[in-house]
């Protein structure tokens, strides 16, 4: 009786688990994890992880493997990848970047930076993008990339670039970011920062359009880069940019709300203000697809389709949609001729993956 | 056996954790029991008045529930805001962000804290840009009583906005107590304690004439806002302190009152507050400092004139209030520097009132209330809405000994423009309907209820905050029913000389109900019109007072409230309690005088909650209870008195979060002196 009316000890959040689908133990891709962003303030940020070689669902891996890593993953996961053995988690709110193993989940390090958004990687380096140069300087406007070492995990090098960075890609010797602007509504960022890897210093602007967001670079040397628009006439657009031109190329009047890149097909959820479209872009044309990548009828039920991976060997479609962002959100499979496979609930706002080889 | 345990507990101030619904209604039959298996024969007879007036907080007659805090019953509670001591009442739940200068909201029956409206000397302290009152910003060192009314005030003579909320808070300042002729009182408090408060205040009231006197008050409050708390897990454990939760304040008053006649009477009020306050943020991983800085200046002038006549009187109200709110967040550098947000607002009011006796048991009224706010903000994309309202309120009363109903329709009549919208005007109808009843022939017993139906229009902040503000929001509509009983005996013998009890049960449908969520920082919220709340709850108050001799008087109260809030808005999980809503909440109260010593002490709970709308593990928020402990000494000297006070606060150093991440203060203490010349 006294049970609901009195303060339990604390005591580490535990994992759960559940079995979502039939496992397959010859699987080429061991499973991926899934970064829940949480809601900002709320301290939410967590990791799941699904196993394709048991079809178990193991959701809030982070806070059990690492219960003395104070209070849990943080706030607003915003990236994750992994490179080599570790894998990475920029929490954008927690002004940190965590270092995991990423087979056992166990904390190698916390790298502090401020409001940090965006990460990639090249010969051994991780490269994040970050909206704060200086803290406290109302001048120190500008963004910044910094370079860590993938092995000491320490930062070596630090580039400012334009203001409130988002979404970073390499091609060649260069980094490509895009800048946003999004702390001036009056004023926004409209460029591309090209930042030459050596010397490590900006080097170039490309004027694309306002408020620049995502950016992906294909292995043709393009990146696509989405434009936010303005929220009330400046439409949002996804931009391919030619690398060794370093020149607009193409522009698809789509509203991306989210992409991923698989081989040579980009798969992008769009929405007109009305709702959503599931797109593909064949890269190596540079054209959009006549056909949806859902085709049951899905699609239409999402509320807020909001991350999405492509499983590198079956092809099969993962899209997260973060319902009304404050409830627990749905991961769904969707099989390469665009059927629900099957579906999970999640942590709050599921956005991110990284697989498992 | 479990009442008996209680009391004995509560007595000895050891409450540490009970199953409160059942531990609380059985503490009340045996309370009745014990009262009538003595006297019942002198019901009407006076008791000492000391104890009645310690424990009077109920207003027996009233057909909507009231709960009144005053006199010495508020002043033995430790506060040092109104939020403070609006936590005792039932049916309330307070949204703390912890610390002197942490935003304290009150969200009443689940209804939401912009359906409260917060009377200041019979004005309603408006705001248009979030519709919710910051109570921490109301200093307890001059208020004299805080009266809740769920639906409304019990009267029909009232300004219209009076009848247009879901529920009243009444705020009143102390009326002087001029002793003999003397013509001036003076009265000087300083506090200080935990959070390096200090906190000194004057108060000067003149007697100009018999019938006219003013008042001058002037505070000053300082803390540094730092305090320890602590999260753990089990495993990791951290005690850390709080930063960036200093405050300077200052508010001033002045007023002046007059009978013009015996039966008409004029006041004006002039009122300046004004603060500079650091924002602690939300406690985060690897997060622990914030640079956030806040101002704020309110500013107000009102008046209001009165006549009663036999068959038709007069109240005439006019406010304007001019506001003022700076934000600065130097975490955000936009191409001009730090964003650093202004806000203004302004609101000019008038109101007049007018009651008629047609019968000696039957009165009718017509309120007219006008109200023009504007705001203006450096905000980008900022639209400066304009809204004016009209309230209009027929009503009716038909009263006798016996039986009191009042019945009222309001209409609301609403047009807002803003630099791109000219809006149209719109109307709105509702109606309210109460009654109170004694149905037997004892004075003790009367059985009440209403039915209120109300409309909230979204706020400036929910419709025009660029980007989070929703111009196409819904209005909240809110529909309320109670039903309930009061129980009132008093006895001038006997040990338990009074007991008052009053238990209502209610149910409450919120349409279009819009929710706020904390978001960067507490100006900022993101809006969702969650559709449909069904509310049903059942609270309970009882307060006794307790004769030992003649020097030792005890005073006893407890309050406790189960309500259910659930989201019924479609597609909604089934029985999902809304966020921050607690089945089970409650508060308790003993205090024992002897001869100019007073010990107090106050319980208050919290059940287990929720911060999003799953009702999951991970959203799941620990019960939370504080026991606070004080001391009092008065001592009279001739024609001064001094009072000495001393707080324990948490006294169990318990570490707890009202709002999720917003750490409130372990144990802390405050000290206080009075000295009346």
């Amino acid at each position: 009786m006294l049970a609901s009316s009195c303060r339990k000890d604390a005591k580490p959040d535990t994992e759960q688990t559940e079995t979502v689908f039939e496992g397959n133990i010859a699987s080429a891709v061991k499973g991926f994890y899934l970064l829940n962003e949480g809601n900002l303030n709320m301290n939410k940020a967590s990791l799941d992880y699904i196993d394709y070689t048991t079809g178990v669902y193991q959701k809030n891996v982070y806070s059990s493997a690492n219960p003395e890593a104070g209070r849990g993953l943080g706030d607003v996961g915003n990236d994750m990848a992994i490179y080599g053995s570790k894998l990475f988690i920029v929490v954008n709110n927690s002004n940190k970047v965590e270092v995991l193993d990423a087979r056992t989940r166990k904390r190698i390090k916390q790298i502090d930076i401020v409001n940090c958004r965006y990460i990639t990687f090249k010969n051994n380096k991780a490269y994040v993008s970050a909206y704060v140069s200086a803290v406290g300087d109302a001048n120190a406007g500008n963004g910044i990339v910094a370079e860590i070492d993938t092995t000491t995990l320490l930062i070596e090098r630090r580039v400012t670039i334009g203001r409130q960075p988002e979404g970073i890609a390499i091609v060649g010797n260069k980094l490509y970011v895009a800048n946003s602007g999004g702390y001036s509504p009056k004023n926004y960022e409209r460029t591309i920062s090209v930042v030459d890897l050596a010397s490590f210093t900006e080097i170039k602007r490309i004027d694309v359009a306002i408020n620049l967001n995502r950016m992906l670079a294909d292995a043709n040397g393009d990146l696509y880069v989405t434009s936010q628009g303005d929220y009330l006439n400046i439409k949002p657009k996804l931009f391919v940019i030619d690398t060794r031109t370093e020149q607009l190329k193409k522009t698809f009047e789509l509203g991306v709300r989210t992409f991923c890149l698989d081989d040579k097909y980009l798969y992008t959820v769009n929405s007109n203000g009305q709702n959503f479209d599931y797109s593909i872009i064949d890269v190596d044309t540079e054209t959009l697809l006549n056909r949806s990548f859902i085709t049951d009828g899905t699609g239409a039920k999402l509320a807020q389709p909001y991350g999405i991976a492509v499983n590198p060997v079956t092809k099969e479609i993962l899209l997260t949609d973060a319902g009304s962002y404050v409830n627990p959100g749905t991961l769904y499979c969707f099989d390469t001729a665009g059927r629900r496979k099957w579906s999970v609930t999640t942590g709050d706002i599921p956005a991110h993956f990284a697989f498992i080889f | 056996m479990e009442s008996g345990r209680l009391y004995v507990l509560l007595r000895a101030g050891f409450v540490v954790c009970f199953k409160p619904g059942v531990a609380f209604f059985a503490a009340m039959c045996w309370l009745c029991t014990a009262l009538y298996g003595q006297d019942t024969a002198s019901v009407k007879r006076l008791a000492e008045v000391q104890v009645i007036e310690r424990t009077n907080t109920i207003n027996i007659t009233s057909p909507t529930p009231a709960q009144i805090l005053k006199g010495a019953a508020l002043q033995r509670l430790n506060t040092l805001s109104v939020a403070d001591a609006i936590r005792y009442f039932s049916g309330v739940q307070m949204k703390d962000y912890g610390g002197v200068g942490g935003l304290k909201t009150v969200n009443v029956r689940s209804l939401g804290s912009s359906q409260t409206a917060v009377f200041y000397d019979g004005l309603q302290v408006n705001n248009a840009q979030n519709g919710q009152v910051d109570l921490s910003k109301f200093s307890m060192d001059n208020i004299g009583s805080i009266e809740l009314y769920n639906a409304q005030k019990n009267t029909i003579f009232q300004p219209a906005r009076g009848f247009a909320a879901g529920n009243s808070v009444y705020l009143t300042t102390k009326s002087p107590t001029f002793k003999g002729n003397s013509k001036d009182l003076y009265k000087a408090t300083f506090k200080t304690g935990s959070f390096g408060l200090v906190n000194p205040s004057i108060l000067w009231q003149h007697r100009i004439s018999n019938a006219t006197f003013s008042t001058l008050n002037a505070e000053y409050t300082h803390a540094n806002g730092r305090y320890k708390f602590r999260y753990t897990n089990g495993v990791y454990d951290t005690i850390a302190v709080r930063n960036n939760g200093d405050i300077n304040a200052l508010r001033f008053e002045a007023g002046l009152k007059t009978a013009i006649t015996d039966s008409s009477s004029w006041e004006i009020k002039g009122y300046l507050y004004n603060s500079e306050r650091g924002l602690p943020g939300a406690i985060i991983e690897n997060r622990f400092n914030y640079n956030q800085r806040e101002w704020d200046r309110n500013l107000f002038v009102q008046s209001g004139f009165e006549r009663r006549g036999k068959i038709y009187s007069v109240m005439l109200k006019a406010k304007y209030a001019n506001d003022y709110l700076r934000y600065l967040d130097p975490d955000i550098i936009t191409t001009d520097g730090f964003s650093d947000s202004r806000y203004h607002q302004q609101e000019f009011y008038f109101s007049v009132a007018n009651l008629l006796k047609l019968e000696k048991y039957w009165n009718v009224s017509i309120s007219a209330d006008y109200a023009r706010n504007a705001m203006q903000s450096n905000i980008f994309r900022f639209v400066n809405p304009l809204r004016n309202t009209a309230l209009i309120a027929i009503a009716t009363q038909l009263k006798w000994s016996r039986f009191d109903l009042q019945a009222n329709l309001l209409s609301n009549i609403i047009n807002e423009h803003t630099q791109t919208i000219t809006g149209k005007t719109e109307y709105k109808y509702t109606p309210t309907i109460a009654a109170s009843w004694q149905p037997f022939k004892t004075e003790a017993f009367r059985l009440r209820g209403f039915y209120k139906s109300i409309y909230r229009i979204p706020t400036f902040n929910e419709l025009y905050y660029t980007f989070v503000g929703t111009a196409n929001l819904q209005p909240e509509y809110s529909r309320q029913l109670d039903v309930g009983f009061t129980f009132q005996l008093t006895r001038n013998s006997g040990i338990l000389r009074n007991i008052s009890i009053q238990t209502d049960i209610y149910g409450n449908k919120v349409d279009n109900k819009i929710i706020a969520v904390p978001s960067l920082n507490l100006q900022r919220w993101t809006m969702q019109n969650i559709g449909r709340v069904n509310i049903k709850g059942i609270e309970s108050n009882m307060q006794s007072g307790w004769y030992i001799n003649d020097e030792v008087l005890i005073n006893g109260g407890l309050s406790y409230t189960y309500q259910q809030a659930y989201d019924a808005s479609a597609g909604a999980k089934a029985k999902q309690q809304i966020p921050y809503t607690p089945l089970h909440s409650g508060s308790a109260l003993a205090g024992v005088l002897y001869k100019n010593y007073s010990v107090n002490y106050s319980f208050i709970y919290t059940g287990e909650r929720y911060n999003q709308a799953a009702n999951i593990a991970s959203n799941y928020v620990e019960p939370w209870y504080t026991h606070d402990l004080s001391a009092n000494w008065r001592q009279p000297l001739k024609d001064h008195e001094l009072n000495i006070g001393a707080e324990i606060n948490n006294v169990f150093n318990q570490y707890y979060d009202v709002v999720t991440n917003f750490p409130m203060p372990g144990r802390f203490y405050r000290l206080k002196m009075t000295f009346t010349y």
